[in-house]
Formats: structure tokens, C-alpha cells, sequence
């Protein structure tokens, strides 16, 4: 098991255990933490499971492909570190990762 | 007056779910006409994943999307069903005789007995972007699609996306408007190379800007937009304009089917399980738009009960006539339907 930290945009801190393989987007819906949308459930066809990742973690975590950058131009304050979780895979080395949730999807 | 097309069912939303029901409906000899506010058949599946791979069609380990929608139309092709694309319904009202009067937003009337709601997770509209206090703004001097380019003439213009939609009207109105400015938030676009180089092409003879950035606020008083503000690589840019034309892609809303007077919850509407008929008896509900306890939103769950609700519909169009139950494997007279007897 893979530790996951959310961060709602209230500054709630949601831990959870997440199974290798499965999107960070799916566990957010699992653990029902706020502010994660995912209306398309995981197609890459909108842009409201949008985080950002947390500075230690971008270079592990790594940038989104071009399809996920045509729909990050659909979200909210898109930063640098931003993502759409459905489009990152829980693995061995991205255990303890942070994401933080933005103030709004869209 | 305005012409008024009869049919027996009129479905809202040409989806996998709207198109099966032509097929179990047409099995019962009743004539259907789809309205859908897309201009082509297929809804989601076409409009947001068509190469996606489905896995849980019965009989299809894998099918893409469209795939999907084209065997459809080819199972349904059969009943000859109507199409109208390009259509949002507005509204509803019921008639002496018990059926029902719909209008559409291109002021269309039909007239059909049952009406069956397949509008999935509604209708697709255009997203409102992530502008914080855009609201009173929007139809006096934010639009979010282009009636008339007359409307442009002579304004100061900020477009703002990526894709196509942004690209060609950048292009299009760049001749009309007084200053025509491009914003996207990075230099790379999602619409067709060849309008990207024209833009930049254009960008370059100064007929048009181009700004890296995401619009973060704008001002103006009584809707009547003045500038934008947008938050490029260089800190904040302060862009005069009079006319704003955001293309954030497209989202889903219930639209006027929330005015009808049906039961709704959350956004859905509640159907009962035997016959997916909503609170208004003649209108039914099924696909991800209805909901029941155990409800999963799954193409093959639509599937099933669109099969249950045309049993019902058939009743109301046809009142004491017997309902034979027949399987299409072994009916002769479902097979002359489809066009394979003999």
C-alpha cells in the first residue's frame, strides 16, 4: 500500500492508503474528500479533479501528457505544479505523496 | 401557424441510452423522433470519449465509443427513426387529449403521446470559465458564442481559449472588431495547426495580440466590460476590451426539463423501477438522467430500462391492446420489423 495525503482547501488533511495501480483521483472519490469533482469519472474529458502536487513531489510525480494539458487549459488557477489526479497512477515510489486541492473545479 | 410534428415518442437526447429506446419502442410498432442539442447522434460517448474503449457492453469485451453509437444506429436503422440536432427542448405542456405539446429553442413543435427523457447528464452547454464575478457580465458584453459577427464590429475584443472555437473566431473576427486579443494560457493550442499559424502570422503583421495567460478578474459597470485582467509568465497585464468571448469547452445542465414540474432529485429524476416513469404519467425517464434506489449510471443499465418502458409506453398508446411478449431470435413478426424474415 501507497500512503496518499489530500489537502482540502480548507486545510483538512486526508490520509489514506491506495492501492498501486489505481489513479490518485479514485481514492479521493473513495475517501469522499471535497473539491474533487471528476464529472467524466476518469476519461481525461474534463478538468475537475485538478490539484496541485506539492513542490517535493513534481519531479517524481512528472508532467502531464498533451492531452491532459488540453484540458488543463478548462481549470481553475493553473499553476506549474498543477495535474489532473485522474491522470496519475499510485506506484511504489510515490509513497507519502502530497496533492493539495483547489479552491474551486472550474 | 407553426408546423406541429406528430409521433408517438418524442425522446429528449439521442445517447446510447435515446437510440436503444428507438429500438425496443420500434419493436412495438411505435415511430420515434430524437432531439438532441449536439449535431450528431451518440452524446457523451461522441461528444467526450468517441475513442475510448468500453468494456461492459454485454457481447463486446471491447468496444470504442463511437464504435458503439455505430452499431446502434445501425441496430435502430430498421424503425427509421427522426432526428433533430442542434435543438435544446424548452417547454412542456400537457394537452386535453393527454399527450404532450414540446417546444424547442428553435420554436419547433411537437406533439407525441409518451415522451421519454434520455438527456443523460443534460444538456451539453457551454462552461462558464473559471473568471471569478463573470456573471453580470454575461449576455450584455461576454458571450459565449457568436449569433451574429455584426456584433463585434468595432469592439475592443479579448477571445480566451485554446481550441478550435477560439482559434477560428480569432480569425473571423479579427477583420470586424476594432482590436482583436488571444488569450491562452500557454503557446501551445489545441486547435487545428493550420489556424494556430495564421494566428501567429497575423500576430506578427500586428493585426492581432496574442497574450500568454489565464484571465484572472474584470471591471466594467452595469455589465459593460471595460477591461480584463490576465495574469501572464511576467506578473499582471491589464487589457482594455469592451467585448469578451470565452470558449472553456462544454459542460452538462438539466437546462428547462428542471421547469417541467417533474419530481426531481438532485439534478435527477426520479423514476419507479417497473416502468421508468417519472411523476407525470406519459413521461419517462432513463439512462444517467433518472434515478431509483441501487441506481448505477451504466449504459447497460439504460439498456434494460428502456426494454421495461416501452412496455409501458405501448400501453398508453395503444390502450387494451394485448402486449405479446416475443423474443426477436424466434418472432416472425419482430424479424419482418428488422427487416430479416424470410
Amino acid at each position: 500500500m501507497t500512503k496518499l495525503t489530500f489537502i482540502a482547501h480548507d486545510g483538512t488533511h486526508f490520509d489514506m492508503d491506495a492501492e498501486n495501480g489505481s489513479t490518485v483521483m479514485e481514492n479521493a472519490i473513495r475517501n469522499a474528500v471535497p473539491g474533487i469533482e471528476a464529472e467524466c469519472g476518469g476519461a481525461c474529458a474534463c478538468a475537475t479533479c485538478h490539484v496541485y502536487v506539492d513542490e517535493a513531489w513534481t519531479a517524481e510525480v512528472g508532467e502531464p501528457e498533451a492531452m491532459e494539458e488540453d484540458m488543463l487549459d478548462f481549470a481553475y488557477d493553473v499553476q506549474p505544479n498543477s495535474r489532473l489526479s485522474c491522470q496519475i497512477k499510485v506506484r511504489d515510489a510515490l509513497d507519502g505523496l502530497v496533492v493539495r486541492v483547489p479552491a474551486r473545479q472550474g | 401557424m407553426t408546423d406541429i410534428t406528430r409521433t408517438d415518442v418524442l425522446i429528449v437526447g439521442a445517447g446510447p441510452v435515446g437510440l436503444f429506446a428507438v429500438f425496443e419502442l420500434g419493436l412495438f410498432d411505435m415511430k420515434c423522433h430524437l432531439i438532441d442539442i449536439l449535431d450528431r447522434p451518440g452524446g457523451q460517448c461522441a461528444e467526450l470519449y468517441p475513442e475510448k474503449p468500453i468494456y461492459d457492453i454485454p457481447g463486446w469485451p471491447s468496444i470504442s465509443a463511437q464504435g458503439l453509437v455505430d452499431k446502434l444506429l445501425e441496430q435502430i436503422a430498421p424503425f427509421k427513426p427522426d432526428f433533430s440536432y442542434n435543438r435544446m427542448v424548452s417547454s412542456l405542456e400537457k394537452l386535453e387529449d393527454g399527450s404532450f405539446r414540446v417546444t424547442t429553442d428553435e420554436n419547433e413543435v411537437f406533439e407525441a403521446k409518451v415522451v421519454v427523457i434520455a438527456a443523460g447528464g443534460g444538456s451539453f452547454q457551454p462552461k462558464r470559465p473559471p473568471i471569478p464575478g463573470i456573471e453580470p457580465y454575461e449576455g450584455k458584453s461576454v458571450f459565449y458564442s457568436v449569433r451574429r459577427m455584426e456584433d463585434f464590429r468595432g469592439h475592443d475584443l479579448v477571445i480566451v481559449g485554446g481550441g478550435d472555437s477560439a482559434l477560428d473566431w480569432t480569425l473571423n473576427l479579427q477583420p470586424v472588431a476594432k482590436s482583436v486579443t488571444l488569450v491562452h494560457r500557454r503557446p501551445e493550442f489545441r486547435a487545428a495547426p493550420d489556424s494556430v499559424n495564421k494566428m501567429y502570422a497575423m500576430q506578427e503583421m500586428k493585426q492581432l495580440e496574442f497574450q500568454v495567460g489565464q484571465v484572472t478578474g474584470l471591471t466594467g459597470a452595469d455589465g459593460q466590460l471595460s477591461s480584463a485582467t490576465i495574469k501572464g509568465p511576467d506578473g499582471d497585464v491589464e487589457v482594455p476590451c469592451t467585448r469578451m468571448l470565452p470558449f472553456f469547452g462544454l459542460t452538462m445542465k438539466l437546462g428547462p426539463i428542471a421547469e417541467w414540474g417533474l419530481n426531481l432529485h438532485e439534478n435527477l429524476i426520479p423514476v419507479d423501477t417497473e416502468k421508468f416513469q417519472t411523476s407525470v404519467p406519459g413521461i419517462f425517464a432513463v439512462g444517467d438522467i433518472n434515478w431509483y434506489p441501487g441506481k448505477l449510471k451504466l449504459i447497460l443499465s439504460g439498456f434494460h430500462e428502456v426494454a421495461l418502458m416501452a412496455q409501458a409506453a405501448k400501453r398508453i398508446i395503444s390502450p387494451g391492446e394485448r402486449i405479446v411478449f416475443q423474443y426477436t431470435t424466434s418472432s416472425t413478426s419482430l424479424q419482418k420489423k428488422l427487416g430479416v424474415s424470410g
